[in-house]
């Protein structure tokens, strides 16, 4: 085996050896394949699922550099072993189901939401040769995959017989079930632009990172997705200071753990989506011919995602539910459709003029969408105005209603008196 | 193909071991077990709960998951046309557009009705 090839492209290099090895043995090459198959899930699945024993930690101190804290630096170097020793903590509490609770769906919602989350690392491309596998319907895999995480939520929720964790089961109906919707016409913007739904024919398809494409769609898909984490500010289901802790009310022990877990991988799930969708994935300098590159440069971008969204979380308060609803129905959904038309008639336009430089092409694009920002700045001023106008006139009308009133009081004040 | 689904079928099941693994030990053998029906009566901040958990839901709930499904189907039939978007000419984007402006004309009209305000 040659060494350099096992530095520059490590995964193909061992996936061959191994295969050899295997076959080497008198294996069929069917079974040798679901052996790789086996092994290569391993590997993702225990990176993912270490991976947030990290990220809690790293979240923490950053968090508590926001606050003017410093944050978890006791257990370890820099308090890197403080998650391992609060999971330990986790792993010997007494495991509590509530009387009355749905016990089947009780104990399975905290797997599924792990289960939402982790696979979708499945098809998420961390280089060009290393991938899970090549889904050519990854970006609808990933929506539905994604989507199981609410229902988790909602099962964690309903089957605890707790009102509190119901009262959150019922939030997640009207804040992830409808963030969905721009989230999935906002992922449609990328997929137009590589003619792909595989995620890896997407990175591949961006000479020019669509960011500079499809700056707003961008803008949306990441929005949405920190509202489909269930996240400050979108962290309506699990309001402490309202609903206690929300649907994981009721849940000890490793099971509540999961539910961490989940929600943190899939914060850094969001990070690394935007990265493949909109930041170039992989792409870097020279990571076509060493992969082993690709892979730092996803991941730096993967956590510079998830950097603002933790910046996100630390600097916002909580959104109200109604303006939450208004915000998703009111403007990110008209808004995305109106991306998705410019886009659409924009590229094709575009493409009929017969221009097909990449630069090209994505300014181009990165003008139509100026021009609808200007639009929705537009229509979002003159309705704020007439709001104003309006609100000025009713408390015009409220100011002149109380004087009149009062006047009147005054005026009938004396004259009564004396009438009694 | 097959392969391709295989994995992902593979996937999921190592994704219900993984973390269903740390949940048994954890409540099968590391745990104590004392149970008592006051530890495991529902939380409510210390008083008894007072009737029963499931009640009825308030009916906006329903309206926006109605308003989400429209919109999920909608979307789903315009991933094809995403993918084969370099076969479509002129014409045929212009139809899609129309399409959209039809989806957009539901959203409007569920806006109008009021089914999108939060009383």
């Amino acid at each position: 085996m040659d060494v350099g090839t096992l530095i520059s492209n490590p995964v193909v290099a061992i996936r061959e050896w191994l295969a050899q090895l295997l076959s080497n043995l008198g294996l069929a090459p069917q079974a040798a394949d679901v052996i790789l198959m086996i092994l290569g899930i391993l590997v993702i699945a225990s990176v993912s699922l270490i991976l947030p024993l990290f990220l809690i930690w790293f979240e923490r101190r950053v968090v508590a550099r926001m606050q003017d804290r410093i944050g978890p630096n006791r257990v370890g170097p820099q308090g890197l072993l403080q998650t391992i020793a609060d999971a330990v903590k986790l792993l010997i509490k007494e495991d509590i189901t509530p009387i009355g609770a749905d016990k089947l769906v009780y104990n399975l919602a905290p797997i599924l939401s792990v289960i939402a989350v982790i696979s979708m690392w499945a098809v998420i491309p961390y280089a060009a040769t290393m991938v899970g596998t090549t889904l050519n319907v990854g970006a609808l895999y990933l929506v539905s995959v994604g989507s199981l995480g609410t229902l988790a939520i909602m099962m964690g929720g309903w089957s605890s017989n707790n009102k509190y964790a119901l009262l959150g089961a019922f939030r997640t109906v009207a804040q992830l079930v409808s963030y969905e919707a721009p989230l999935l016409l906002s992922l449609l913007v990328p997929v137009i632009l590589a003619r792909s739904m595989d995620l890896n024919t997407i990175v591949r398809a961006q000479n020019v990172w669509f960011i500079v494409a499809a700056p707003i769609a961008a803008l949306i898909f990441f929005v949405t997705s920190v509202a489909e984490v269930g996240r400050t500010p979108f962290d309506l289901l699990e309001a402490e200071s309202e609903i206690v802790a929300g649907f994981h009310i009721e849940y000890t022990g490793m099971k509540f753990g999961m539910f961490f877990v989940a929600e943190f991988l899939h914060a850094f799930t969001v990070g690394a989506l935007t990265a493949v969708l909109f930041l170039g994935g992989w792409r870097g300098p020279g990571a076509e011919q060493a992969p082993i590159l690709g892979v730092g440069y996803f991941m730096l971008k993967a956590f510079a995602g998830y950097f603002v969204v933790i910046l996100m979380r630390s600097a916002l308060p909580r959104i109200r539910i109604d303006h939450m609803l208004d915000l998703n129905w009111k403007f990110l959904v008209p808004l995305a459709l109106a991306v998705i038309v410019f886009t659409v008639l924009g590229d094709k336009v575009i493409g009929e003029a017969g221009i097909t430089s990449p630069w090209a092409r994505s300014g181009l694009l990165f003008l139509v969408n100026l021009v609808l920002a200007g639009l929705v700045y537009a229509v979002l001023s003159g309705a704020a105005r007439r709001q104003r106008a309006e609100e000025a006139a009713g408390q015009a009308h409220d100011g002149q209603g109380a004087l009149a009133e009062a006047a009147a009081h005054g005026e009938a004040g004396p004259h009564a008196a004396p009438a009694h | 193909m097959l392969n391709e689904w295989t994995f992902i079928g593979l996937f999921l099941l190592m994704g219900a071991i993984f973390p269903g693994v740390p949940i048994l030990l954890q409540s099968l053998v590391l745990g104590p077990k004392k149970n008592n029906p006051v530890k495991n009566s529902p939380y409510e901040c210390g008083i008894e709960t007072v009737g029963d958990t499931w009640v009825q839901f308030k009916v906006q709930y329903y309206i926006f998951g109605l308003v989400f499904v429209v919109f999920d189907v909608e979307t789903i039939f315009l991933f094809p046309f995403a993918v084969a978007f370099d076969q479509v000419r002129l014409f045929m984007v212009v139809e899609v557009v129309i399409f959209i402006l039809i989806l957009a004309g539901g959203l409007v009209y569920a806006w109008r009705k009021g089914a999108l305000e939060w009383v």
